[in-house]
């Protein structure tokens, strides 16, 4: 198993070099100077502004700064935001935590949801209730998440005024209302991108357990007379599960694009927020250190479903 | 023709075909038989609901929802579809390359493709548009340049589905009996490709490019919600979105009518989609 870890994380290495190539080849041929701001204010002298330059190698050859900015990138000195005055690395790790919270918990609902949901659908295929939860899913993943989430405030906050559409991150309360308040909060933002995701996921666990369903194994797990149960359970959510691991995976960039939505919406303080904030504001060095930092969470996630899929299917460990 | 047959087979989605040819119709016409300005301001017709003058309502400097929305219906479309071709087109040359150059043309390829999976597209998207906006604006004006700029980038992130999706037709194609009859006959592997190989492999390309046009058309949209992608004077769907969020409490109706338009585009897109799916790829069952 450690050995299959090592593989994969040398793998997953070379994509965030190139990853980060990618990053940096857009910032370099972007035009104008990203740090230019500082060059064209009449308030900074030109020795001062060919000084900066200096000390951030602009006049460096590509390569070198590629190098450069690498290096910097990994010993986790990532800059300084122009408009907050503060290190960038020290703003991210203050909002990072709510973005993990709330992509993590839209995850385990979309979970919750797609599981019983695709596999109820997949095992009676064309019922009434698979009809239902395929259209539902259909509605579901065709609904953007900016429109979800205006409906979400209009219906809850605004006409039933149930709940806030507001994010604060800090609530006045203390104790168990404390966690009421933040639970309450967090509903609509959750439910958006959960919903959504839960629209993907359950297709995807349908078509993988429509697949398995039909194999001989199963018959086997039926004619040496296993209940109903431990047939679905044990033999064909498992194996099913591995393809939809793989695409739970592969939609992780989706599921980022759906958090700086839903951030922006109900102006829950994480990063995605942070980059539309940053981008309006024109802080270059937050954009890039927040992409950087979604980059690496799609890689993260995508070596986590690596090492799922080593455990939920053993005969890739000992290859 | 046996595949018109299995899409006709597919009612919801010829349903959604019906829908979306209404709305493409109304899109198109839509100025002619509702001769409104889109930029009429009328300061006694602030944020009203629906009525007989303003059927989809007015926003607030009372400009008539519903012309806006026909207006900004043409752009948000024409995007979508634009944006398709730029990824198809993308994505047929890779996955050509890669399926017919093989050994390590094909390794580095698809290496690429897997790094730009891996991409976190709307970040990505944002911060493309954030650098290169100013550039484009001087080279094609300021609305143009900006449509460009979102059509390339929003195709340019999405090609890979359609280069694995092609490669892999490449791969069982080539072998195939007809193909190699061409070859044998002295056919250039440029004319293997273009007369023989691909037209053999659009099936499973043609579902990817419908599903792409709604993508490319929410893609498009959330840029514009977010208050990042067409200059204001374009009444993008998502644009009349972005503008009318913050006036959800009195004027709710200049929210729901682009949502639904764009909920309600997406939707009969991805069903046609579905549908050409049972049509074109019947190998897959689902």
């Amino acid at each position: 198993m450690s050995q299959y870890l090592i593989r994969r994380i040398l793998i997953a290495l070379p994509s965030l070099l190139g990853i980060s190539l990618v990053l940096f080849t857009v910032l370099a041929l972007a035009p104008g100077d990203p740090f230019g701001e500082l060059a064209q204010n009449p308030a900074v002298p030109p020795e001062v502004a060919a000084s900066l330059r200096e000390k951030f190698g602009m006049d460096d050859p590509i390569w070198e700064r590629y190098v450069k900015w690498l290096t910097q990138m990994l010993q986790g000195n990532w800059g300084f935001s122009f408009v907050s005055r503060v290190d960038v690395d020290v703003l991210i790790m203050q909002r990072l935590p709510t973005t993990l919270i709330v992509i993590g918990s839209s995850q385990i609902l979309a979970l919750l949801v797609a599981l019983p949901v695709g596999v109820y659908a997949a095992v009676r295929p064309y019922s009434l209730f698979d009809q239902i939860a395929t259209t539902l899913a259909f509605i579901g993943f065709s609904l953007p998440t900016f429109f979800t989430g205006l409906m979400l405030i209009l219906i809850f906050s605004i006409t039933l005024d149930w709940l806030p559409f507001v994010y604060q991150s800090n609530v006045e309360a203390t104790g168990l209302a404390f966690y009421w308040e933040h639970f309450k909060q967090s509903i609509m933002p959750v439910s958006v991108l959960g919903l959504f995701q839960a629209g993907v996921l359950t297709r995807f666990v349908r078509s993988a357990v429509l697949d398995v369903v039909r194999l001989d194994f199963v018959t086997t797990a039926r004619a040496k007379g296993l209940r109903e149960r431990a047939v679905i359970v044990k033999h064909i959510v498992r194996n099913a599960m591995i393809p939809v691991v793989t695409l739970v995976a592969l939609q992780m960039p989706a599921v980022f694009g759906g958090a700086v939505v839903t951030e922006q919406i109900f102006r829950v303080p994480g990063i995605g927020s942070l980059l539309i904030a940053a981008i309006l504001a024109n802080d270059t060095p937050v954009i890039m250190a927040v992409t950087f930092v979604f980059a690496c969470l799609v890689i993260l996630f995508n070596l986590i479903a690596d090492l799922l899929y080593g455990w939920l299917d053993p005969r890739i460990s000992y290859r | 023709m046996e595949a018109w047959r299995r899409f006709r087979k597919h009612r919801l989605a010829v349903a959604s075909a019906v829908i979306l040819f209404l709305m493409i119709f109304a899109v198109l016409f839509g100025p002619v038989l509702w001769p409104v300005a889109i930029n009429d301001i009328d300061f006694s017709a602030m944020l009203q609901g629906p009525s007989w003058a303003h059927p989809m309502g007015t926003d607030d400097l009372g400009q008539d929802v519903l012309a806006r929305m026909l207006y900004g219906g043409r752009i948000s479309l024409a995007v979508g579809l634009c944006a398709m071709f730029v990824a198809i087109g993308l994505g047929v040359l890779i996955g050509a390359i890669a399926g017919m150059a093989r050994g390590s043309i094909d390794a580095a390829l698809m290496w690429l493709t897997d790094l730009f999976l891996s991409l976190p597209q709307l970040p990505l998207l944002l911060v493309l548009i954030y650098l290169f906006r100013d550039v484009l604006k001087e080279w094609a004006g300021p609305e143009l340049g900006v449509l460009i700029l979102i059509i390339v980038v929003i195709g340019g992130l999405r090609w890979m589905p359609v280069a694995r999706l092609v490669r892999a037709q490449f791969f069982s194609l080539r072998e195939k009996e007809f193909v190699e009859a061409a070859r044998a006959l002295g056919a250039s592997q440029s004319r293997q490709v273009v007369r023989h190989i691909l037209p053999n492999s659009l099936g499973p390309v043609i579902v990817a490019a419908t599903i792409d046009v709604a993508v490319a058309i929410i893609a498009e949209s959330t840029l514009s919600f977010l208050g990042l992608g067409v200059p204001p004077d374009i009444p993008t769907w998502g644009r009349i979105l972005f503008d009318a969020k913050d006036y959800l409490d009195f004027a709710p109706h200049w929210a729901l009518f682009p949502g639904a338009a764009i909920f309600l585009t997406v939707l009969c897109i991805n069903y046609i989609g579905d549908g050409l799916r049972d049509a074109l790829d019947p190998r897959r069952v689902i």
